[in-house]
């Protein structure tokens, strides 16, 4: 069941996907007392304009996962490069969002404001930045609050700030850690579609890692599954539910309920300690590959 | 004694009808702001109206002689030209020097652990220090001139800053650190919209300490020895039983204060605008 129409492969967007490739990507915590390993062995590829979503038990070393590809955080040993060049801080061409929206919006900067600020210091020209900043704002539903500062906006809205921001920078690749993990469920599936559609329209990768089994399966392309920590690939699954997705219809689909179900079921196995997928005891069929 | 400065302000605007709960508001304001001054005034001017102490001079006479002694004419030769404008003057370029000192060093101590750990005994130890005892040490290596008198001011004005500066920097939210991180702040960037904005209410804290500290070391620094400057003539006057004229001082010592203190507020609650409304929507608050 593999996904024949991959929307990103045919869409030409302005900036393109960059190939990411983590290799034996390994995460040790050292510190005071005992040092705790919370990836022991991560190997993937994403594949450009692909838009992958990560899912684990929680404290499945998801977060140390983005921060070692975002650059922010140095891992232990392995390998991690995205189009051709080995990360080692952050990476050109790359935009995040953070679960923590409040504080990842500059409070002193308006909404137009924390929009530009990137985009300045890649060296983007003062219209283009207007058009930027214009658009992007737009097209997330925030073209009327432009002025205001990100406080005075609901969770929702800012997090719309926040992926207009990183939409706006015109990325290769798009790291969003639990973008959505602290806003309301309606809000939460209008923000789903915005990803799909701008993932869409620039052509980027995306890698999204949540805790939410439904949302990694909605979104993505494919599902990479881990396991608890220390922390290896389970299952890579495949999503094939087809380039456009729809809250209802995909939802309700007979593929997209197998699908959760074995996810769900990796998920529980992991918690439960399973490292492998031959230790895994699935009740239900696995996915098809 | 500040009250002086206050009443002037004290009568509210009448407008229309439909902004009758503004202007209320406002005059509530004005009220609540020139109340507390105007009934110190009151009572010392009945208090002291009879008196006949020679030290304690009835206000009504410290008043009347307040113009003469400070605005006398031609203007360029009266004391408010001769001495409180070199005073006011020495004041500002020692509290920038402290403020320009302060900020870049607390930045930069704030925003490296290694710095902090090494800086940071030896500036709690010079902040124990008082700074008026530095007054006879550095006039042996500066003389009594200005440049002794302007350093005194900084000195003194700049722990406040430079500690605060540390803390604000110090406690910059990680999640907004780590945004400028992978969004590829530079280094100018970084300080100039993250470290400098996010630091910036502890700065205005710090520097308002600051500038009550320097209006202290500012007479301080010119009772030891000096040829001019508002300190140096009320102890002038005290020394020549010029008591009406001393108190004078005193009271112009604080409307000088007080309008600093005024001008301080209105350059910070511009920078601060954000931060009200930001604390204001965290609080959920009035």
């Amino acid at each position: 069941m593999s996904s024949t129409t991959s929307p990103a492969s045919t869409a030409a967007g302005p900036s393109g996907g960059a190939r990411l490739v983590v290799r034996n990507l390994r995460k040790v915590y050292t510190g005071r007392g005992e040092p705790v390993e919370a990836i022991a062995d991560l190997t993937f590829e994403i594949r450009p304009g692909e838009l992958v979503c990560v899912v684990g038990p929680s404290g499945a070393g998801k977060t140390t996962l983005l921060r070692c590809v975002a650059g922010l955080m140095p891992a232990t040993s392995g390998e991690l490069v995205l189009g051709g060049s080995a990360i080692t801080g952050p990476p050109q061409g790359m935009a995040v969002v953070l679960q923590e929206y409040g504080r990842s919006l500059f409070p002193w900067l308006t909404v137009a404001e924390n929009v530009e600020l990137p985009l300045k210091e890649k060296g983007v020209g003062k219209a283009r930045r207007a058009e930027l900043v214009g658009e992007t704002l737009a097209a997330v539903g925030l073209g009327d609050v432009t002025g205001s500062y990100p406080w005075q906006l609901s969770g929702g809205m800012q997090q719309r700030v926040a992926i207009a921001r990183a939409a706006a920078y015109e990325p290769q690749v798009l790291l969003m850690d639990e973008p959505f993990a602290a806003v309301d469920a309606q809000t939460r599936f209008e923000l789903e579609d915005l990803v799909r559609t701008l993932w869409k329209r620039l052509g980027i990768t995306v890698v999204f890692v949540t805790h939410d089994i439904d949302e990694a399966i909605y979104l993505g392309e494919r599902v990479l599954v881990l396991s608890a920590r220390p922390t290896v690939v389970l299952e890579d699954v495949v999503v094939g539910l087809g380039a456009e997705r729809d809250q209802l219809e995909t939802r309700g689909h007979a593929e997209f309920a197998r699908l959760r179900t074995h996810v769900y079921e990796l998920v529980q196995q992991a918690k439960a300690g399973v490292r492998s997928l031959a230790d895994a005891h699935l009740t239900h069929p696995g996915a098809a590959t | 004694m500040t009250g002086a400065a206050r009443t002037r302000t004290g009568t509210g605007t009448g407008t229309g009808t439909a902004v009758r709960t503004t202007a209320g508001r406002v005059l509530r304001q004005v009220l609540l702001a020139v109340g507390l001054p105007a009934v110190v005034v009151a009572v010392w001017w009945v208090l002291s109206a009879g008196s006949t102490s020679y030290f304690n001079p009835p206000l009504s006479v410290i008043v009347g002689t307040f113009g003469d002694t400070w605005f006398s004419t031609p203007f360029d030769q009266s004391r408010f030209v001769q001495d409180v404008v070199p005073s006011v003057l020495r004041l500002l370029a020692g509290y920038a020097v402290a403020l320009v000192v302060g900020v870049v060093l607390g930045v930069a101590i704030g925003s490296s652990r290694a710095f902090r750990a090494y800086a940071e005994p030896v500036l709690e130890f010079f902040r124990a220090i008082p700074p008026p005892v530095l007054v006879p040490i550095l006039m042996l290596f500066l003389g009594i001139g200005t440049s002794m008198k302007i350093v005194v001011i900084a000195t003194g004005c700049l722990w406040p800053i430079l500690l605060n500066t540390v803390e604000g920097v110090r406690g910059l939210d990680p999640v907004l650190r780590d945004t400028a991180r992978a969004y590829r702040l530079g280094r100018v960037a970084t300080v100039r919209h993250l470290m400098l904005r996010g630091a910036s209410p502890q700065i205005v804290t710090g520097a308002r300490q600051a500038l009550s500290i320097g209006i202290i070391l500012m007479v301080i620094s010119e009772m030891f020895a000096a040829k001019d400057g508002l300190g140096f003539s009320i102890v002038q006057f005290q020394r020549s039983f010029a008591i009406p004229e001393m108190w004078s001082g005193v009271i112009l010592l604080g409307v000088v204060g007080v309008l600093l203190s005024l001008a301080f507020r209105a350059v910070t609650d511009a920078a601060l605008g954000w931060y009200l409304g930001y604390r204001q929507s965290q609080h959920g608050g009035v």
